[in-house]
């Protein structure tokens, strides 16, 4: 009896799961569907870009600065030991542009902004204001999801390009003014290495993947929320532990497909 | 009640989780007057809100609303229809990200291309109609709850709509904000010319300002009349319910195990 409620209860969230995944990919059709709107009346995305755009700055320039201080003090130590300090500006800047600053910046995105927007969507609902919308013949996807998913998807790939450009400088900071690299090799070899098509747009695609993804993990999760704190909190913790993992794994199939051999 | 009739409700029944919430309810709700649909929390009356509001779909029977069953029409239609309600929640449910003012201006600025000198001044109407002008760069955080609930009340009059619809408008009111939410109730119905549907469990405010009673338990209706025939009605439920008394047929215990047997005591 214990093996059959076993197999049942796996059974059960498999099937919940399967649910869910289909409840999410129709909520995406929708958005999508209704997001007409949002440009038409592009102050709506503007105000979203506000809240998750300009709000997340802080936290990805410090974040930013940090990461790429870190990697050229780790970078630094690495390099030496087979006589290639001059290349730290090349290592700083393919690690920021095709991994860290892309993955580095939507963990933060989901952390910040993904939390904030389920957190007030979910609370929207709690508090009747969704079906006081919809009882007022307005759509609530297309006035309220539809101008925040693509508020995230326009902000994510200028935070982590915002972030790269603070690791790279912190980088610079830690490598040339504080060991001593040489400056015109830190600057000149980047230059010469770094691939607008391979690196850069790659890693922008990256970031767009992620934004797309986190933001309708965040806004399903919000819109799904049971209306009560515990379901506000539960579709809150979430939002940032499903980002997470996405992200990360999103990473890797990004990664694969795009350097593979490269 | 022998006006020309706005809301019509024909043997509706719902079934939520094979649990009949509403069963076999038949309600009439004539132009211009002002009727409440009284009942003890859970016996159903919200429910039966959100179907006149097009929110929920019935398991048998319609609601049929200017001439429309509700459940017949699609979501354009749907959306069309609700242009013409509007809908008063518990809370109010203000935008909370919005000042006073863009709450009131929100349906104008959605469904209409009025400019905005005209928003403007409409917004200050239905603003100054609820007496709270002066709130309207107010957030509503700012609000205490009865203020909130005008504002709100002016918000649901932004489109001047033909029927209107609250859902406990005076749950967790002051006695001042009380009389005032319901004073406000019964004039804009009747200088709108609108009709109201009142969801409440508070007898004592609505029987002042209602034209029409239904009384529901367990789903059903069990009494109906004017405020003066109920008050005089002599039903159990109605005169438990008119006169708040502890016990009757809704009994103070909920259905348990033997008392003493819970206590463990030997008989």
């Amino acid at each position: 009896m214990a093996i059959m409620s076993t197999i049942r209860a796996i059974g059960h969230g498999i099937v919940n799961a399967v649910w869910r995944i289909g409840v999410a990919a129709r909520f995406f059709f929708l958005t999508l569907l209704y997001s007409g709107n949002s440009f038409r009346r592009f102050h709506l995305i503007i105000k979203e870009l506000f809240s998750t755009g300009v709000m997340s700055l802080i936290i990805i320039v410090v974040a930013g600065l940090f990461v790429g201080m870190v990697l050229g003090l780790q970078g630094y130590e690495t390099l030496k030991r087979y006589g290639s300090e001059s290349a730290l500006g090349v290592m700083v800047a393919l690690g920021l542009v095709r991994e860290l600053g892309p993955v580095m910046a939507a963990l933060l995105f989901a952390s910040r902004a993904g939390s904030a927007m389920t957190a007030e969507i979910g609370l929207m609902k709690a508090t009747e204001q969704i079906s006081a919308m919809e009882m007022m013949a307005v759509n609530p996807i297309a006035r309220i999801v539809a101008p925040r998913f693509w508020a995230g998807v326009i902000s994510m790939p200028l935070l982590a390009a915002l972030f790269s450009a603070v690791g790279i400088f912190g980088g610079y900071l830690v490598g040339v003014v504080q060991i001593g690299v040489d400056e015109g090799s830190f600057w000149s070899q980047m230059q010469a290495a770094v691939d607008f098509r391979e690196d850069i747009m790659n890693g922008v695609i990256k970031s767009l993947v992620f934004g797309t993804v986190v933001t309708l993990i965040a806004l399903f999760e919000g819109f799904d929320a049971p209306p009560t704190a515990e379901g506000v909190s539960g579709a809150t913790t979430r939002t940032v532990v499903t980002s997470s993992l996405a992200i990360l794994m999103l990473d890797f199939v990004l990664t694969a497909i795009m350097f593979r051999g490269a | 009640m022998s006006q020309p009739v706005l809301v019509e409700i024909r043997d509706l029944n719902f079934t939520y989780d094979k649990r009949p919430v509403l069963q076999g309810i038949n309600m009439s709700f004539p132009k211009g007057k002002l009727v409440a649909i009284m009942g003890l929390s859970g016996c159903g009356k919200t429910t039966l809100l959100r179907h006149i509001g097009g929110a929920l779909k019935p398991t048998k029977g319609y609601v049929k609303i200017d001439g429309q069953v509700l459940h017949e029409l699609d979501q354009d239609g749907l959306y069309a229809m609700r242009r013409k309600m509007g809908m008063l929640f518990q809370f109010g449910a203000l935008f909370t990200d919005m000042s006073v003012y863009d709450n009131v201006a929100f349906q104008m600025r959605e469904h209409t291309d009025l400019p905005e000198d005209l928003i403007h001044n409409l917004v200050i109407m239905k603003l100054n109609a609820v007496g709270l002008r002066g709130t309207q760069n107010m957030m509503p955080s700012e609000l205490s709850g009865g203020m909130a609930r005008r504002v709100a009340l002016a918000r649901t009059m932004a489109l001047d709509p033909m029927l209107i619809m609250y859902d406990e408008p005076f749950a967790g009111l002051d006695p001042i904000s009380l009389t005032v939410i319901g004073d406000l109730i019964r004039s804009l119905n009747d200088a709108l010319g609108a009709t109201s549907i009142i969801v409440t469990h508070d007898i004592q405010e609505s029987l002042k300002i209602v034209d029409y009673v239904y009384f529901m338990a367990n789903g059903v209706i069990v009494a109906e009349g004017t405020p003066a025939e109920l008050r005089a009605c002599e039903t159990d439920f109605v005169r438990q319910f008119v006169h708040g008394e502890m016990d009757g047929p809704v009994p103070f215990h909920y259905p348990g195990v033997d008392y003493r047997q819970d206590l463990n005591l030997r008989t």
